[in-house]
């Protein structure tokens, strides 16, 4: 006979749960609404989730934090990184969501199921980043992801499906992975919580044969996380998925699940670097140097922007990588402060790939955004060419535009623990990177348009909610130099309520 | 007024803004307007200027991002202040003589005010990655400048300039950065205020290396050999006001560079390094006169004796005396005066003719004998005859040298001769003589456009040649004050010998 569990209600702490379960019933309620109604505009459900987010936002800033601020049968840790992924992962999902109101009709956008998957992936990451139990963060990383393989999906073409079926697959490996690591942690420690599993590694340390279960576990944890954040040699599957979803999604892949990834690699591996596991570190940095130079090398040579721009996010990922290997605690406020700076701009990119996406493919056989239906454009459109060499500057690190300020952070960052070679890897990298920027801007200010495009080939899709987007984007770009110190300051305080590794 | 010095960096930028407002018709008249306001403001300064204080005047401080020590921090003193002025200066006639048919006239009025608000930018700040920021933005609209007005090879020229700048101030971000994590350890704040790193003490293995990583910024910037190979390319494919641009100002902030980050931060490293600059300076004094002999198109001859005198200027720069300093500024000034002239007036020749090619001239004089003696006192001063501008920084630049190694001296005077040479059989070949091409007869001589632009400078050519001082007197004021904080900072004792701030301390 079982004995009968006793837990106060109090004890459950259910306002950590708050956050997801808005955004579930949030989905929900969507859901019912297509029940009762047939036929509504896309435009309701739009707004329907971005209140629906908005609510979100305001249940997640308002929770208390602390570095032991556990709840749920103590599953839930709602630790500073935990309320500060969140509030990112909102904020983005905010901006990228109005980008379905475009002026053509696109087949996913009329179902409400899609608006509903949408939030349940916010739900899915959202339990993703506030846990330190391996089990939870599985299940949040395998509902999230199960959500966007279908939003992928839904983009009713035949790379589209290729795409999820690409990530799919891809994503069960890694998902293999994960639970083949959580598995090993297990067999070490007795537990599936990071704090019990550090402490019981600490304590069996000395042990003969644990050192190489220690590295096994985390070895097969780097690969699954390696294939998340798209790390080499694991980041094949990128460039296509990218390619075949639509472009408002290939952006908020680009930011979202890889803060995500980032929040829980924090977790895990910056543990086994506090218990001095230094081969991880090493692998670490090893995969990052590597990652950023292949995929810069690969983004030369690309034709189709919106695939550049997919290399280019992989080897942004593999930048902010270096500060997982770091793991200190400005390495860690580094992490966040560029992807928040990161969001804006990927998010205006992308945008502006959307304004300009067709239903046929009119510029090339193969490929959405070929290198030659910028060119000119600023003859054609001169306050488009404008705006999109800013983010291409920006994405190069030129400053004072955003991306930059994180870039000098984590590069700071590496300088203050001492891998001076290692800064000027990225600095290099940086070089590199400015050159497939570069040619985007090559070809929208110094290139002849081709006489068969104008304005209304390029302005397809446009539309007020999309031109207030990247009017934002734009703003934030320009103005971030403003908004890194209160930024710096206010993830610095997240920071500071995490233990890491512990 | 306080805040003379923002109202200098920011105003071009917020005329360029509303530039995109106005009429193209009307945007050349606009941007000679603005850029006049823009000297006026900037001569103002002058006649604002205390020239008795060899520290920063009219510093102004605001915090930016206090948690990583950044702030918005200008000031302007003798070094600066010139070079500011010039910078002004040669916007505003490269503005005057910009045809009225270029095409695209507003986007070129709107770059060259952005480009204008970065260079001024670039010599005012004092803050690191202000520095930074400015020095990085002056490659977006010289990219565009190059690349939309250029020759057939424009963007493979303009690429090339972008990416190699770029390359190498990456590295010298790096540098910054471990400055920054230096001063942090020192004293336990963050700060990128480099009158803060002034009083900050280096190991000598921290300078070598930190002043290796600012080298490979400003290095590529001045160009040094072997590092010059993207100015040629540069030059040979810009419009001529982009020529004129980067040879007058942008090349100096590489020099600027050296005189305000290397020096005084790094003084022992900068004594220790002076050995091999002063190699790579005078192998490029005479490997690029040389080269420059071998041209046979007239642009690329001015472009490799322009970097044949920048090398001149690095000697003085790394010569650690007053006399070597201040020459070595003075020279900054005149050869923005002299290269920019220069390029202007093988601009004038090409839009009349179409061709930069050498022997498709001869006997312009007789033709066109106003271009021909403007060319002439331009050429006078770029080989350095005394009574022009040129011989003033050349003569203190060797003199300065001389007290550092006399057989570099000799080498660099030798090359100077070798100079005149080259300098003068262009201008006899192109010049005298009969008319060799038929087609020549028909020129016009300079008309009311280009003659505003270059009589200022001949004046000023002929001005500062004879006397001077105005301009010398706040030089030498602040490069003494910038030489005795080396000596003070320097921590070897050979440092200290190797820096000579007056005469009478050397005696």
């Amino acid at each position: 006979m079982l004995e009968p569990v006793n837990i106060s209600f109090e004890a459950l702490n259910l306002s950590t749960l708050m956050p997801m379960l808005i955004a579930i019933g949030g989905g929900l309620i969507i859901l019912l609404i297509d029940l009762v109604k047939e036929n509504l505009h896309k435009s309701l459900y739009v707004m329907l989730t971005i209140l629906i987010l908005l609510v979100d936002l305001g249940a997640t800033t308002g929770l208390t934090y602390g570095a032991t601020e556990k709840g749920f049968f103590d599953v839930l840790l709602m630790d500073g990184i935990a309320v500060l992924s969140q509030v990112l992962i909102l904020v983005a999902s905010i901006l990228f969501i109005p980008l379905s109101l475009t002026s053509k009709r696109f087949h996913e956008y009329s179902y409400p199921e899609f608006f509903a998957l949408f939030l349940f992936m916010i739900a899915g990451f959202q339990f993703m980043v506030s846990s330190d139990n391996l089990i939870l963060i599985f299940v949040g990383l395998e509902t999230a992801s199960l959500s966007l393989y279908t939003l992928i999906a839904l983009h009713n073409r035949n790379n589209s499906f290729e795409a999820a079926v690409k990530y799919f697959t891809m994503g069960a490996l890694a998902a293999g992975f994960f639970t083949m690591g959580s598995a090993v942690l297990y067999g070490i420690s007795g537990s599936l919580e990071l704090g019990q599993i550090a402490t019981a590694i600490s304590e069996r340390m000395n042990d003969s044969g644990v050192m190489i279960l220690v590295l096994g576990g985390a070895g097969l944890l780097l690969a699954a996380f390696a294939f998340k954040l798209s790390l080499f040699p694991f980041h094949t599957w990128a460039p296509d998925v990218y390619e075949g979803a639509s472009a408002p999604l290939a952006g908020y892949m680009s930011v979202v699940p890889k803060i995500a990834a980032f929040v829980v690699s924090m977790r895990i591996f910056e543990m086994f670097i506090e218990l001095q596991v230094h081969w991880v570190q090493t692998m670490i940095i090893v995969l990052a140097v590597i990652t950023m130079t292949i995929t810069n090398l690969m983004a030369l040579v690309q034709e189709d922007v919106k695939r550049m721009l997919a290399y280019s996010s992989i080897s942004h990922a593999g930048f902010v990588m270096v500060a997982i290997a770091l793991a200190t605690d400005k390495a860690n406020t580094g992490v966040f402060l560029y992807y928040a700076l990161f969001m804006f701009t990927n998010l205006g990119a992308f945008t502006m790939l959307w304004v300009s996406r067709h239903k046929d493919r009119v510029h090339h056989s193969r490929f959405d955004h070929p290198y030659e239906k910028f060119a000119g454009m600023i003859k054609i459109m001169p306050m488009g060419a404008i705006v999109m060499a800013l983010f291409m500057l920006s994405l190069a690190g030129v400053p004072p535009f955003s991306v930059f300020w994180g870039k000098i952070y984590l590069m700071s960052a590496t300088v203050d623990a001492g891998y001076l070679w290692l800064a000027v890897v990225m600095g290099l990298n940086s070089a590199i990177a400015a050159y497939y920027y570069l040619k985007l801007i090559v070809y929208m200010f110094l290139k002849e348009p081709s006489s068969d495009i104008n304005q209304k080939i390029v302005y397809y899709n446009v539309s007020k909610p999309l031109l207030t987007i990247l009017g934002f984007a734009v703003i934030v770009t320009v103005a971030s130099i403003f908004m890194v110190n209160p930024l710096i300051d206010y993830i610095n305080t997240m920071i500071q309520a995490t233990n890491f590794g512990i | 007024m306080d805040s003379i010095l923002s109202i200098l960096i920011f105003f071009p930028a917020l005329a360029g803004f509303l530039g995109f407002v106005v009429d193209k018709h009307s945007a050349k008249v606009y941007g000679v307007a603005v850029a006049s306001i823009e000297l006026i403001l900037s001569l103002w300064l002058w006649a604002k200027f205390d020239l008795s204080n060899a520290g920063m005047q009219f510093s102004e401080k605001v915090d930016l991002i206090p948690q990583f020590g950044i702030s918005y921090n200008v000031g302007v003193d003798g070094i600066s202040l010139f070079i500011v002025i010039m910078a002004a200066l040669i916007t505003l006639l490269g503005i005057i003589l910009l045809r009225d048919d270029t095409k695209k006239m507003k986007n070129m009025i709107v770059s060259l005010l952005f480009l204008e608000m970065t260079m001024v930018g670039v010599f005012l700040t004092l803050d690191a990655i202000i520095f930074y920021l400015f020095w990085e933005l002056s490659l977006v609209p010289m990219l565009y400048i190059i690349g939309a007005w250029g020759g057939a090879d424009r963007v493979y020229a303009a690429v090339k300039f972008f990416l190699y700048t770029f390359a190498g101030s990456l590295i010298m971000l790096v540098g910054l950065l471990s400055m920054a994590y230096l001063y942090h350890t020192a004293t336990g704040n963050w700060s990128f205020s480099i009158l803060d790193w002034y009083t900050l003490e280096l190991t000598e293995t921290q300078q070598f290396w930190i002043f290796l990583a600012f080298f490979s910024g400003f290095a590529i910037k001045v160009p040094m050999f072997p590092f010059h190979t993207w100015l040629p390319w540069a030059h040979g494919q810009a419009p001529t006001i982009g020529s004129v641009i980067l040879a007058a100002v942008l090349l100096k902030m590489g020099t600027y560079g050296f005189v305000r980050f290397s020096l005084p931060i790094l003084p022992d490293a900068s004594v220790a390094f002076t050995p091999f600059i002063m190699t790579l300076s005078i192998i490029m004094i005479i490997y690029t006169a040389m080269v420059a002999f071998a041209q046979k198109d007239m642009k690329q001859v001015i472009a490799y004796s322009s970097v044949s005198h920048m090398g001149v200027i690095m000697l003085g720069v790394f010569a650690m005396n007053a006399e070597g300093l201040g020459g070595s500024i003075f020279l900054m000034l005149s050869h923005g005066i002299v290269s920019g002239a220069l390029f202007m007036l093988v601009g004038v020749i090409y839009e009349r003719t179409g061709t930069k090619v050498m022997s498709e001239f001869g006997g312009l004089a007789s033709i066109m004998p106003v271009y021909a003696t403007i060319f002439g006192v331009m050429l006078m001063a770029s080989v350095g005859l005394p009574l022009t501008i040129g011989f003033v920084g050349e003569f203190l630049v060797l003199l300065g040298f001389y007290h550092v190694s006399t057989i570099g001296t000799i080498l660099a005077g030798t090359t100077i001769i070798i100079g005149s040479v080259y300098m003068l059989v262009l201008f006899k070949r192109s010049f005298f003589g009969p008319v060799t091409n038929e087609k020549n007869r028909g020129l016009k001589d300079l008309d009311r456009r280009e003659l505003t632009a270059l009589i200022p400078l001949v004046m000023i050519v002929v001005w500062l040649g004879v006397y001077p001082k105005p301009v010398l007197g706040p030089i030498d004021n602040s490069v003494k004050l910038l030489l005795t904080q080396m000596e003070k900072k320097a921590i070897s004792t050979e440092t200290k010998e190797a820096i000579v701030i007056s005469k009478k301390e050397a005696k």
